[in-house]
């Protein structure tokens, strides 16, 4: 097999992987059951799409959609920053309970100044369960 | 002769970086929680897609392409430490449990 059937061979092969890659990584973002891993899903996802426009560009010979890629990554990176403060601002997970032990005063103090404090009903009891005790949560 | 190391060098790259790739997404479900997926997404996704970028650059040879992958590799080597970070504090501070099998909680207070 000479080098260049080699390299087309490689290539098929890594079109299927990362396809699977693609179908399993979805249903990680279907499934959940967080919201921090359809999150990190979404992550990957952009990811994998990087690898794939890499993978095609050999194929193609269309170095043209490596900025594409460098432009993908850019969002991706932008919108994970951006869950990640949405997460932290709407201080509650999915089943309604409020954000609870590992916040510092200071964090707290900030949050109840903006109005993610609305998301925490005021008849909550004020001692709140440890961390820990969400163990089987 | 060096093309033909090129092109075989280029072929090997992106087998690993695909298999990489399918590790990555693999691990997002074998993996118990949000705080140990983060492993797999984040080192082995960016391991795989570097590869694949690596595997362009070799094939391509041109100074452009060569640049610009390295601009792409090195601009996600370094935001997807951060994100992952970023990501896992915020889980941690909203208070995501750790998995059961978890031996160890150094954030808790």
């Amino acid at each position: 097999m000479d080098a260049q059937a080699f390299l087309d061979w490689s290539v098929q092969i890594a079109l299927v992987l990362l396809s699977i890659s693609f179908l399993m990584t979805i249903g990680r973002v279907i499934v959940g059951p967080t919201l921090p891993d359809r999150v990190l899903a979404l992550d990957l996802l952009v990811a994998a799409a990087i690898g794939f426009i890499a993978v095609l560009g050999i194929k193609t010979g269309f170095t043209l959609y490596i900025d594409i890629a460098i432009a993908l990554g850019l969002v991706g990176f932008l919108a994970t920053v951006a869950f990640a403060r949405f997460i932290l601002s709407r201080g509650m997970r999915e089943d309604g309970t409020p954000a609870c032990e590992p916040l510092t005063a200071e964090q707290s103090a900030k949050l109840s100044a903006t109005n993610a404090s609305s998301l925490v009903s005021p008849a909550e009891p004020v001692a709140m369960p440890k961390m820990g005790d969400h163990a089987d949560a | 002769m060096l093309e033909q190391v090129a092109l075989i060098v280029a072929a090997l790259l992106v087998l690993i970086g695909a298999f990489f790739g399918l590790f990555a997404a693999i691990g997002l479900w074998r993996l118990p929680d949000i705080y140990t997926r983060m492993h797999s997404a984040s080192k082995a996704g960016t391991l795989g897609s570097g590869l694949l970028l690596i595997a362009l650059a070799v094939h391509a040879g041109d100074t452009s392409t060569v640049l610009r992958a390295a601009a792409g590799v090195i601009f996600f080597l370094l935001t997807a430490p951060i994100s992952a970070h970023l990501l896992a504090k915020a889980a941690y501070a909203v208070g995501y449990p750790l998995t059961g099998e978890s031996v160890r909680d150094e954030m808790k207070k």
